[in-house]
């Protein structure tokens, strides 16, 4: 059995919650359970947006994320407050743009990605989002592109279909970030 | 598994009201069931429904008393200070056997309280919700698929016995989204020889109305009313049993507090101690018997409550105190983790319960 609990969190704006539906819908094509919690606090009134994603493959109990086997912080309020979570053995991805820091622990993995900055010398500064999430699922072994495009066929509303092409993009930035 | 979706369960309450044949939605705005009305106000005007944003949560609820009247499938959702605005019209309801679908997001309280997610309207909407002696049948989801089911389920009971559904759930009920399968049978609709749709000169007038002067007849009106909550209590209980065959404790939990205490459940199991869950869906009528069975058994009960304990009396009563019941709980918005609870299971399996 296996069960990955994941918690993203970062600026209202970033596409925090956007990025958690994405990897929600993704094991929902791939035949798991899963289950997508926001915050809906007043914290996330122009602040901090956070949300709890569980995929596996039994049904899922509590969706409350409190030790988050990988960890996505956008930003540093994000990553100070949630990096004594993140459960021993787990995974820290970093938006590197925006948080100068480093990890203090010694027991989790961390990527470090400059999310944002690749995002806008790209000309995709809305994506950031999507090129953390690219790395997500390459560190998963989980970036398969027809999956990867069914889900985003699904979480793109038809009105934006043009954009399924550059999500892909930044998903693949990613990916290939060292 | 293509034909299932991911909803946010207030958005699953709305579309399965919407497959329920519901045509009529009042509401004012809360947190945090805002997205039931802002899906009705999407979509009701495109499918000849009607979406209206009442001035308040008491006129919302009279406008469904007023379209239930007609025969109707008629809703109205809030949360936890709203419901109490509504409270007036639920007993209104009630004392003109109307059905309705009345949905209850809870958040913390009392008062304006906050806004994340409660159980603290337990004693509210199970002892009736409003004055005199009257019940609703209340429904307690544990997922968004349960959100979408039991508000089609809620529908067909309310119509079958003139009463009031209530879907109780909660913040994280409503906030979160699932997969959910929108496949549903639909019962076919309940005749309303009672509704007020005009005699056509054909028949003698209809009348709803809960004003009844005469003592002795509105004695006999209770009456009548309570022999139909005893079949309801007979045929519509509903309850989910998680392991609880050879448990030695037992723990009691509804929505998401069920939800998290199976996590414990499975954690306690794994260390080899006898613990099962009995999730009631029903919390009136309250699924007395599988309590009552356990009892035989069981030699702890832990009621798991998102409110100061306010279940843990129905599951007193219907354990008839054979044994302890412990109360294991967080309030005002909080939620018990899976380890809280686990250790109230551990403890009590110790013996260090003071």
């Amino acid at each position: 059995m296996s069960t990955k609990q994941f918690l993203f969190s970062g600026f209202g704006g970033q596409g925090i919650l956007f990025a958690g539906k994405f990897l929600a819908y993704k094991g929902l094509i791939d035949d798991k359970q899963v289950s997508w919690l926001p915050s809906y606090g007043p914290e996330m009134r122009g602040g901090t947006a956070s949300c709890s994603v569980i995929v596996s493959d039994e049904p899922v109990g509590s969706p409350i994320v409190s030790k988050p086997d990988m960890l996505i912080a956008m930003n540093l309020p994000s990553l100070d407050r949630y990096e004594s979570s993140v459960a021993p053995g787990g995974v820290i991805f970093a938006d590197s743009t925006l948080i100068e820091r480093q990890v203090n622990r010694d027991d989790v993995t961390v990527y470090y990605i400059p999310a944002t900055r690749l995002a806008s010398e790209n000309g995709m500064p809305t994506l950031a989002n999507m090129i953390i999430i690219g790395k997500v699922l390459k560190v998963l072994g989980d970036f398969d592109e027809a999956s990867v495009r069914a889900t985003l066929g699904k979480v793109i509303s038809a009105k934006r279909a043009d954009m399924l092409e550059v999500n892909l993009k930044a998903m693949q930035l990613g990916a290939d970030y060292e | 598994m293509a034909d299932k979706v991911l909803m946010k369960g207030n958005e699953a309450i709305a579309e399965a009201a919407i497959i329920a044949g519901c045509r009529h939605y009042f509401g004012y705005p809360i947190t945090p069931q805002t997205e039931v009305a802002a899906y009705m106000a999407k979509k009701m005007p495109k499918i000849g429904g009607c979406f209206l944003q009442a001035e308040s949560e008491i006129a919302a609820i009279n406008m469904v008393y007023g379209v239930s009247a007609t025969g109707k499938r008629v809703m109205t959702s809030s949360s936890s200070p709203g419901i109490s605005l509504k409270s007036e019209g639920l007993s209104y309801l009630a004392g003109c056997d109307l059905p309705a679908l009345v949905v209850n997001v809870q958040r913390g309280g009392p008062g304006l309280g906050g806004i994340q997610p409660s159980q603290s309207d337990y004693f509210q909407a199970t002892r009736g919700g409003g004055h005199g002696d009257f019940r609703m049948i209340v429904l307690a989801p544990a997922s968004v698929q349960e959100m979408a089911e039991l508000t089609v389920k809620g529908f067909d009971l309310a119509d079958k016995y003139r009463m009031t559904s209530m879907i109780l759930a909660d913040g994280t009920m409503g906030q979160m989204m699932e997969p959910v399968s929108l496949d549903f049978d639909i019962e076919p609709p309940v005749e309303k020889p009672w509704a007020t749709t005009g005699t056509k000169m054909e028949r003698e007038h209809n009348i709803v109305n809960s004003l009844s002067l005469v003592p002795e007849e509105l004695e006999v009106l209770n009456l009548k009313r309570y022999e139909k909550y005893k079949i309801v209590e007979e045929n519509e209980t509903m309850y989910e049993e998680y392991m609880v065959d050879d448990a030695d404790i037992v723990i009691a939990a509804f929505g998401i507090a069920a939800r998290v205490s199976k996590n414990a459940v499975n954690e306690a199991r794994k260390q080899g101690i006898k613990v099962g869950l009995i999730r009631p869906i029903t919390l009136w009528p309250f699924p007395k018997a599988p309590f009552e069975k356990a009892a035989e058994h069981a030699k702890n009960f832990i009621s798991v409550e998102l409110s100061m304990g306010q279940m843990i009396e129905d599951v007193k009563l219907a354990t008839k105190c054979k044994c302890p019941v412990t109360l294991c709980n967080r309030v005002g918005g909080m939620i018990p983790s899976p380890e809280q609870v686990l250790k109230a299971i551990t403890d009590i399996h110790n013996g260090g319960v003071k």
